[in-house]
């Protein structure tokens, strides 16, 4: 009998592809059905976000920057502000810090939330997507409440925050933590006792804690793999020492243990926003800046906690009204050049690579910039 | 004769069409070919008809489960979203790739369709109400419904794809192994039917109320129900088994490359299978048209939707399975299972232990 010949096939995953999460390209070395080797592409989205601030002045760089990672821009305003703010010396008002927390942490929860919803959709239930964006919609509209947008907000700028928030804002953010932490039950109740959920997430994806700090992974995916490290305890920046929270971690790496992590992290966001609306002071909400905001000549780097991970900014002044130099980082870079480690030779499918992808939660604007 | 239309049973008003024809005085030959003609038309008519009514019924469903109202815009609750979505798709431009083969590409939506709309002809709509009582009527569906994994592995091939190609082949994968725990299912009601034909089995589940239905009769019956409509879920590619086509990992899988007209019959041709293995459940475990109050076909209608429905909340409620999940359920699990329960059917007819 003549033997059967076989040979390994490329495949491109993307740049359009529905869970690419934007224009990601994998190039998948397949054996059958079974993923060989994963080799990411970037660069399809790149728009030279950190060249462009170079020719901005600060206040001009931030609503760039909202475009750096958009489904948390609150965080991209907060870091460069924070940079800017170091630089220059700036002392924030109180009150503005905690509006900023307050932001921050709705902002990390609709991501979460979308989190959710996507990586539910990447596995072939659809109706869970739905779910996490009617939550979010609640987020949404305090957003639009606040600064007038619902996605890319400008509202953090050096010095404070750009306006303060309407009087209905606090009834209203109370009325939506509530709904959100009553929503999460049925979250759970729909996915985390589902069995077909649960074969397409246990033990699949499995990350260990030296490999991914060896990689440079940051945030969630971090956490899963059993490493206890998030910036708002281990490198506090804000007013994060005040508030009472836990940081999420779990032992085993794989993709349920990152979904749970970020479900986990909802609840505790939750927790922060409460605490950060009973202590809202009253005062200023912006530090007196001047139009022409100049900081000393100089170089910073400062870094966040992101909802994917560690979010900084490298940020040098040559005492001018416009940066030098402005250098991003973004959590989902490291998360993606991690893949194909995650991947190869561990003879998973194409619809674990789906699933894995998800559950990194790349998002490509952050990867290209 | 208008005491026949009186009556509602839609077989009195063929009868009194067919009377109607033979009394005009025409050859036997031409009245036979002229009523089989006019009896495929009312058939296609009336399932191309419910599979446009399905589609918009999913999408109804699918809109309450996650909370907003699906189609609302064309008519009274969006009634005519899908006609209008027919038509767009009938008017599209037939945009097709060069390095196709193009036989294959071209027959591939064809022998879909047409292999769905051979079920029907033995599947008994009502009372009488069967175009062809076969008696082997369940195993010519069987056969028939099979040949649309041939027509998915051609578009699969045809399409000149990897992700149609891989999808091609998961479904011949997914369906040649879903078909014996489907059989096996099946044939625990041949086993207490004593008949392949439709119409006998049916008759076989009526009496003592509902009680005398297959689904049942304790303790095989209920096992053999379930065991039939995970595999027919399967047989269906729907979710949690639509792997060939699984949207997010295959693009679209095998119909990636189809559009317009010849992406309309797969997706019409998939919304009749669905109703194809929801009227066979109905009539192997819930008694076919049999009912009271109600004309025959009313009834047979209304259980027929009541499983569809069951098989659209799976959709909309389970996340997909993975492929080599799939085929371990099967063959693990669902095969060994219904072939116990066909064993220890078979025992208890032997027995005599059964009503």
């Amino acid at each position: 009998m003549p033997e059967l010949r076989t040979e390994e096939y490329q495949i491109n995953m993307g740049p359009h592809h529905p869970s690419t999460h934007g224009v990601c390209r994998l190039l998948l070395t397949m054996d059958g059905e079974k993923v060989v080797d994963a080799v990411p592409y970037v660069g399809y989205l790149h728009r030279s976000i950190e060249k462009i601030c170079e020719n901005r002045t600060y206040a001009m760089c931030i609503p760039i920057l909202d475009r750096f990672e958009y489904v948390t821009a609150m965080s991209c305003n907060y870091v460069f502000s924070l940079a800017a703010e170091k630089l220059g010396q700036v002392e924030v008002p109180e009150r503005a810090e905690y509006l900023r927390v307050i932001m921050l942490e709705l902002n990390r929860i609709a991501s979460h939330l979308i989190f959710f919803g996507t990586t539910a959709m990447d596995l072939g239930a659809l109706t869970p997507f739905l779910y996490g964006l009617r939550e979010r919609e609640l987020i949404m509209d305090l957003f639009e409440m606040t600064c007038g947008q619902r996605l890319t907000y400008n509202y953090i700028r050096v010095g404070g925050v750009s306006r303060d928030i309407p009087p209905e804002f606090v009834p209203k953010c109370r009325e939506a933590i509530k709904i959100i932490a009553s929503k999460l039950p049925d979250y759970e109740g729909i996915l985390n006792e589902n069995p077909i959920w649960l074969a397409r997430m246990k033990g699949i994806g499995h990350t260990d804690p030296q490999q991914a700090i060896a990689w440079g992974v940051s945030g969630p995916v971090l956490r899963a793999s059993g490493v206890k490290y998030d910036l708002r305890r281990d490198d506090p920046y804000s007013i994060y020492p005040k508030f009472d929270f836990d940081v999420a971690v779990c032992w085993n790496g794989d993709n349920y243990d990152r979904y749970l992590v970020r479900i986990e992290e909802i609840r505790q966001s939750l927790k922060i926003v409460s605490q950060a609306l009973d202590g809202l002071p009253d005062g200023d909400i912006r530090a007196k800046v001047k139009a022409k905001f100049k900081p000393p000549a100089g170089e910073v780097y400062v870094r966040i906690e992101n909802s994917r991970g560690e979010m900084g900014v490298y940020l040098v002044s040559d005492g001018s009204e416009k940066p030098l130099r402005v250098k991003t980082r973004g959590g989902s870079y490291n998360q993606l050049q991690f893949l194909p480690e995650i991947v190869r030779g561990r003879g998973y499918l194409i619809a674990d690579i789906v699933a894995i992808f998800a559950t990194f939660d790349v998002i490509m604007p952050e990867v290209d910039r | 004769m208008l005491l026949a239309l009186v009556s509602f049973e839609l077989i009195d008003i063929f009868r009194w069409a067919y009377q109607l024809l033979a009394d005009t005085g025409l050859p036997p030959v031409w009245v036979m070919l002229i009523s089989y003609a006019v009896l495929g038309a009312v058939m296609f008519g009336v399932l191309a008809l419910l599979a446009l009514f399905l589609v918009w019924w999913e999408r109804k469903i699918a809109g309450h489960i996650q909370q907003r109202f699906g189609p609302m815009r064309n008519g009274w609750h969006g009634w005519y979203q899908t006609i209008a979505d027919a038509i767009k798709l009938l008017q599209k431009e037939d945009v097709t790739i060069d390095a196709r083969d193009k036989f294959v590409f071209f027959w591939a939506p064809v022998i879909c369709f047409v292999a769905a709309f051979l079920a029907y002809i033995c599947i008994p709509f009502g009372k009488g109400l069967i175009v062809a009582d076969l008696n082997i009527g369940i195993l010519y569906i069987m056969a028939v419904t099979t040949f649309t994994v041939i027509a998915l592995l051609m578009a699969g091939w045809g399409s000149n794809n990897k992700y149609a190609l891989l999808g091609g082949m998961r479904s011949a994968a997914q369906v040649v192994s879903y078909e014996v725990p489907m059989v096996a299912s099946i044939l625990t009601v041949i086993i207490f039917a004593g008949s392949l034909s439709m119409v006998d089995i049916v008759k076989a589940q009526q009496g003592h109320a509902i009680f005398n239905w297959f689904v049942f009769r304790l303790p095989f019956g209920p096992i053999a129900f379930l065991t039939y409509i995970i595999a027919a879920t399967a047989e269906a590619n729907r979710v949690p088994f639509d792997i060939p086509e699984a949207e997010q990992e295959l693009v679209a899988g095998f119909n990636v490359e189809y559009s317009g007209m010849k992406f309309a019959m797969f997706f019409l041709a998939e919304f009749v299978n669905m109703f194809t293995v929801s009227a066979i459940a109905v009539t192997l475990f819930f008694g076919g048209w049999s009912g009271p109050w109600l004309p025959s076909w009313v009834w047979f209608l209304l259980k027929t939707l009541g499983v569809v429905l069951l098989l659209m909340m799976f959709r909309w409620t389970y996340p997909r399975l993975r492929v080599d999940q799939l085929m371990e359920f099967a063959w693990k699990f669902l095969v060994p299972v219904t072939f116990a329960n066909l064993i220890l059917a078979a025992l208890m007819k032997h027995l005599g232990w059964y009503w």
